[in-house]
C-alpha cells in the first residue's frame, strides 16, 4: 500500500507498485491532463511535480511515492491562473495542446529554481519536452513573461 | 496524363477510399449536400429554433451554437471557421458556443487533410452567418413594421437605423425561426471594411482548457465497464501469426484475456493490421501482459525489405527514362546541342508522423451499432472503416471526434478505431485501444522515401534552356491498391509537374516503385521531397552561374504569368479547387520572394565562415510561400538555425495568429525532418521505435526565431497547415551550402558530413 498526496488530496494505492505514476493519475484518478507520449521518459508529455521537482510520471514507479506530494496540471493553481498558465494564454502558445500540460509543469518547476532564466537556461531545461507542433518559440516567450510576472510563486 | 491510366482501377480506388485523405483528385461531397444521409438532429445548433444551416443555430436566450465539423489537431480550425460565421452574423463572440460535429455527411467532407478546411468551407460558414442575420433582420423589421433595408445587425442586436430602436438576437429568434431560410444567391455579405473577426487575431476556443489540462483528447475517454487493449502487431506489414503462447501474459495481474485479430487482406487501406490484443483492466496491465506474449510470426513477402537497398533502387530508377508526366518543348533536342549541362540526384528517407498523442480510440458495440470516440481527422472514414470491419451499415456507426494530439495526416487513417470496434464487438464491452509510441513509430503510414533526378542545359549566362526532372517513390496509391507502383495524379501535382520556372523546354517524369510499408500523406506530402530537390537544384544552378540565388530565382520565374499546365499534358488537380479560380500565378511567387528578400535583409546577408543564408519559394495548397533560412555551422559540422523568415500569400486570412503559428510550426517541423527525420528497415522491420531513435526537433535545436510576414493579396483564402514546410527544407539545404560550400543532396542532414 502506497499513500501519497495528489493535488492536496490524500490517496492510496494498493496495486502493482512498479506501475508508473502516470497510469495511476490517468486510469485510477482520471486526472487526464497528464499525457502519455513515449513511456520512456524522453518526451516530457507526462511531466508532473513530486515534492516540487519536475519528474516524468511515466518513469516514476508508485513504490517510490510513499508520503510524497504530487502536483499535476489540474493542481498547479486553484484557479488555473498560475503565472505560467496565464503567460501561455497571453502568447497563445498551444497548437494541438497535447504536450502543453507537461511543458507548463516543466516551465513552472524551472521558474521555481531559476526565477529569471536566460534563453540558454530555458533551452536547457525545456529540451526534454517535445512539441511536435513546434511551439518552442512561443514557449520561450511565455516563460520570460511568466518570469516577469512572478512565475516562481 | 494521370499516373494510373487504367480507369476502372482508378475508379475502384476512389470508390474504396471514400473522401479519403489528400486524395484531392477525388470528387467531394459538397457542403450542405443533398446527399444527406442521416436526418437525426444531433447538435444544439440543429435543435435551436433558428437554425438556417447545419453549422449554426441561435437559441431564444441568444446563445449562438456553431458546429465545427472539421477536426482540431492544432491548426485552430475549431476557432477559425466559427469566426467566419460569427462575423457574418454580427454575433458577440462571448455568446458563441462551439460544438464538435459527429461524423455526418450532412456537413459535407470532414476529412481534415489537404489544408482545405478554410478553402472548402469559408463560403458555407459565411452563408450560415449571413442567413441567420438576414432572418433576424426580417423578423425585427416585421415587428417594427419598417423596411428591412432600414435595419442592420450589430453586436448581437438588430438596430433600426432611423429610430435607433434595438432588439436582441434572442428575443427575435421565435419570429425569425418561422421565416423561410433565404436562398444562398440572395444573401448579402458584409463588406470587408465591416469585418470584426475575420483578419483579426483571436485566441483559440480551447486555450483555457488546454492550459488547465481539461481539454479532452482521444486517450482521455473512459466509459463505464471499459477494458484496455494493447496490440502486438505483426512486425512486418502483411505478416500473420504462426503461433501464440499467452500463458505468461495471462498471469499478469489485471490481464483478462488475449484476442487474436484477423490479418487484413490486401489492399490494406485502413484495415486493422492483425496481431494479438491483450485485454486488461488498466493500460499498464495491458502493456505488461503484452511484453509476456510469445508469438511466432510468418513475415510474408515484405520480410525482405531493406531500406538501404531500396534507396539505391530508387536512385537507379530515376537514372533511367521513365513515364512522362509533363512536357513542354523538347528537352532532348536542347541537351543534344552539347552545351553546358548540370545534373544532380537527391534522395530522402521514409519518415514517421510521430504526433504527440499516439493513436488511440474507444469503441462501444451494442445492439448491432457502434459508437466510437477517436482523435480522428476523418470521422466519416471511421464510419466507413468500422462499418466494413464489423459488417454493419456505416449509418450505424456514430463517431465522436475528440481533440487530436497532433495529426499531420496520420489520423486520417482510422485503423486504430477499427481495432477498438472489432474488439468491442468480440468482447461485448467498451474497449479502449492504446498504441504505444513504439507502435506508432513502427506501424505508421509513412511519408514516402524518394529519389529525384535533375538535369538542366544552360545558356551562356547560366540560365536553363532545358529542364528535366524525374522522381520515384512508393506511392500513397499502394495503400489503396497493393499492385500500384505508380502514384495517383495528385502525388505528382505536389511539386513535380508544377515546377514554376520560365524555361522553354521542360519535361517531368515519374518512375515506378514498390511499397513495402504502408505509405500515407504526411504534412505537405510529396511536396517535401520534390521541392527539396527542385529548389536545391535551382540554387545549384545559381551558384554555378555565379549569381545571387534570389536574383537568379526571380529571373528563372520570368516576369510572372499564369502557368498553363494543360497545354503541357498535365491534368492538374490543383489541390481540389478549380484552376481558373486558383491559378498558378508566378507573379505571386515573385512577390513573396521579393518580400522575403526585404524582410530577411537578404541584400546585406553575408554567407561564409560557417554562416549561411538560403532561400526557396514554392506554391502548395494554393498558397505562395518564400522562406529564408539562416544557419550557423560549427567546426564539427553541427548546425543551428538562428532565424527563419516565412513570407506568406494565403489570400484572405481568417485568424492571422493561427496562420502565423502554422508557419512557425512548419519551420520547426521542416528543420527537424531535414535534420533527423529518418525511418529505416531491415528484414521488413522498422528499426526505430521512439523519440530517442526517431528524433524530432526539440527546443535547443529548433529554429530560434521564426518571423512570419503576410502579403495582403485580397485573393480567395488558401491552405495554411502544410505549405510552410517544403520551402523551409530546401532553403535550409541552400543555407548550409552557403555556409560550408557543401551541397547536401541526401537527407537526413544528421548523416551527412557538413565539414
Amino acid at each position: 500500500m502506497v499513500t501519497l498526496n495528489v493535488n492536496g488530496t490524500a490517496r492510496s494505492f494498493s496495486g502493482d507498485e512498479e506501475m508508473p505514476l502516470l497510469w495511476f493519475l490517468r486510469d485510477d484518478l482520471r486526472l487526464t491532463g497528464t499525457r502519455f507520449g513515449c513511456g520512456l521518459g524522453v518526451c516530457g508529455a507526462c511531466t508532473v511535480h513530486v515534492d516540487g521537482q519536475a519528474v516524468r510520471s511515466c518513469q516514476t514507479q508508485m513504490r517510490t511515492l510513499q508520503n510524497k506530494r504530487v502536483t499535476t496540471i489540474e493542481g498547479l493553481s486553484a484557479d488555473g491562473n498560475h503565472p505560467v498558465q496565464s503567460a501561455w494564454r497571453t502568447v497563445n502558445v498551444p497548437q494541438c495542446g497535447y504536450c502543453q500540460s507537461g511543458q507548463i509543469m516543466q516551465a513552472s518547476a524551472l521558474l521555481t529554481k531559476t526565477p529569471k532564466p536566460t534563453d540558454a537556461d530555458i533551452d536547457s531545461s525545456m529540451s526534454g519536452n517535445v512539441c511536435r507542433c513546434g511551439t518552442y518559440q512561443r514557449i520561450r516567450a511565455a516563460i520570460h513573461i511568466a518570469a516577469a510576472n512572478g512565475g516562481a510563486r | 496524363m494521370n499516373a494510373i491510366e487504367n480507369v476502372s482501377t482508378r475508379r475502384k480506388f476512389l470508390k474504396g477510399v471514400f473522401s479519403a485523405g489528400a486524395f484531392v483528385v477525388a470528387s467531394r461531397v459538397l457542403p450542405e449536400s443533398a446527399f444527406a444521409q442521416d436526418p437525426a438532429v444531433r447538435t444544439r445548433a440543429q435543435s435551436a429554433p433558428l437554425s438556417p444551416s447545419v453549422y449554426l443555430g441561435v437559441d431564444p436566450d441568444g446563445t449562438v451554437f456553431i458546429v465545427t465539423h472539421r477536426s482540431e489537431m492544432g491548426t485552430g480550425i475549431r476557432t477559425s471557421l466559427p469566426m467566419v460565421a460569427a462575423d457574418e452574423l454580427e454575433a458577440d463572440w462571448s455568446r458563441v458556443r462551439i460544438e464538435q460535429g459527429l461524423g455526418d455527411t450532412r456537413y459535407g467532407d470532414q476529412n481534415t487533410d489537404g489544408s482545405r478546411s478554410v478553402r472548402d468551407f469559408y463560403d458555407a460558414f459565411r452563408r450560415a452567418g449571413a442567413a441567420a442575420r438576414t432572418m433576424l433582420v426580417s423578423a425585427a423589421a416585421a415587428q417594427w413594421s419598417v423596411p428591412a433595408a432600414e435595419c442592420f445587425a450589430q453586436n448581437h442586436e438588430i438596430v433600426h437605423r432611423p429610430s435607433n430602436r434595438r432588439l436582441a438576437f434572442g428575443a427575435l429568434v421565435p419570429a425569425a425561426a418561422r421565416l423561410p431560410v433565404p436562398q444562398p444567391a440572395t444573401l448579402v455579405f458584409k463588406p470587408k471594411s465591416e469585418w470584426k473577426f475575420v483578419g483579426k487575431e483571436r485566441p483559440t476556443y480551447d486555450l483555457n482548457d488546454i492550459t488547465t489540462g481539461k481539454a479532452p483528447f482521444g486517450l482521455d475517454v473512459y466509459r463505464d465497464g471499459m477494458v484496455f487493449a494493447s496490440i502486438e502487431h505483426p512486425p512486418v506489414i502483411g505478416g500473420t501469426i504462426r503461433s501464440v503462447d499467452d500463458k505468461e501474459a495471462l498471469k499478469v495481474s489485471g490481464v483478462q484475456q488475449t484476442v487474436n485479430l484477423d490479418a487484413p487482406k490486401p489492399p490494406l487501406m485502413f484495415q486493422p493490421l492483425g496481431g494479438v490484443a491483450v485485454i486488461a483492466n488498466s493500460t499498464w496491465a495491458a502493456f505488461q501482459g503484452r511484453k509476456k506474449l510469445k508469438i511466432e510470426w510468418i513475415d510474408g513477402p515484405h520480410g525482405t525489405f531493406e531500406s538501404e537497398a531500396f534507396k539505391r533502387e530508387l536512385i537507379r530508377t530515376v537514372s533511367q527514362p521513365a513515364k512522362v508526366v509533363r512536357n513542354l518543348g523538347n528537352v532532348d533536342a536542347e541537351f543534344a546541342k552539347g552545351g553546358k549541362v548540370i545534373e544532380a540526384t537527391y534522395s530522402t528517407p521514409l519518415a514517421a508522423h510521430a504526433a504527440m498523442e499516439p493513436p488511440a480510440a474507444v469503441a462501444e458495440f451494442r445492439n448491432g451499432k457502434a459508437e466510437i470516440w477517436a482523435p480522428t481527422q476523418n470521422p466519416q472514414a471511421v464510419q466507413e472503416t468500422v462499418g466494413a470491419a464489423l459488417g454493419i451499415d456505416k449509418k450505424d456507426v456514430t463517431c465522436h471526434v475528440t481533440l487530436l494530439g497532433g495529426g499531420f495526416g496520420r489520423k486520417s487513417k482510422p485503423d486504430y478505431a477499427a481495432e477498438a470496434a472489432v474488439l468491442s464487438k468480440k468482447l461485448g464491452k467498451p474497449v479502449k485501444v492504446i498504441w504505444t509510441r513504439e507502435d506508432d513509430i513502427r506501424f505508421d503510414y509513412y511519408h514516402a522515401t524518394a529519389a529525384v533526378y535533375h538535369k538542366a542545359a544552360l545558356d551562356s549566362r547560366g540560365k536553363p534552356t532545358a529542364w528535366l526532372h524525374r522522381s520515384a517513390f512508393p506511392p500513397i496509391a499502394s495503400t489503396f491498391d497493393h499492385t500500384a507502383r505508380y502514384p495517383l495524379g495528385f502525388e505528382l501535382d505536389l511539386g513535380l509537374v508544377d515546377v514554376p520556372f520560365d524555361v522553354p523546354n521542360i519535361r517531368a517524369e515519374n518512375g515506378p516503385a514498390d511499397a513495402h510499408v504502408r505509405i500515407g500523406w504526411f504534412r505537405a506530402v510529396t511536396n517535401n521531397f520534390h521541392v527539396f530537390a527542385y529548389a536545391s537544384f535551382a540554387d545549384e544552378l545559381a551558384h554555378a552561374a555565379g549569381r545571387d540565388p534570389l536574383e537568379y530565382l526571380l529571373e528563372m520565374l520570368g516576369p510572372g504569368k499564369v502557368l498553363d499546365l494543360k497545354s503541357q499534358g498535365v491534368d492538374y488537380s490543383n489541390y481540389g479547387v478549380p484552376i481558373d479560380k486558383y491559378p498558378i500565378d508566378t507573379k505571386r511567387l515573385r512577390r513573396v520572394l521579393e518580400v522575403a528578400g526585404e524582410k530577411s535583409g537578404w541584400a546585406k546577408a553575408k554567407s561564409g565562415g560557417g554562416k549561411g543564408f538560403g532561400i526557396a519559394a514554392h506554391r502548395s495548397f494554393n498558397t505562395y510561400i518564400a522562406s529564408v533560412v539562416q544557419v550557423e555551422v560549427d567546426s564539427r559540422g553541427q548546425f543551428k538555425v538562428p532565424r527563419i523568415d516565412q513570407v506568406v500569400d494565403a489570400g484572405v486570412i481568417i485568424n492571422p495568429d493561427r496562420v502565423r503559428s502554422q508557419m512557425e510550426g512548419s519551420a520547426v517541423m521542416g528543420v527537424g525532418l531535414a535534420r533527423t527525420g529518418e525511418i529505416t528497415a531491415a528484414n521488413g522491420r522498422i528499426r526505430q521505435s521512439n523519440f530517442h531513435d526517431f528524433q524530432v526537433a526539440r527546443m535547443a535545436d529548433a529554429p530560434f526565431q521564426v518571423n512570419v510576414h503576410f502579403v495582403d493579396s485580397g485573393e480567395l483564402p488558401t491552405g495554411c497547415g502544410e505549405p510552410g514546410m517544403p520551402p523551409v527544407i530546401a532553403a535550409l539545404g541552400n543555407a548550409l551550402f552557403a555556409a560550408t560550400g557543401k551541397r547536401v543532396r541526401e537527407l537526413p542532414l544528421s548523416k551527412q558530413k557538413l565539414v
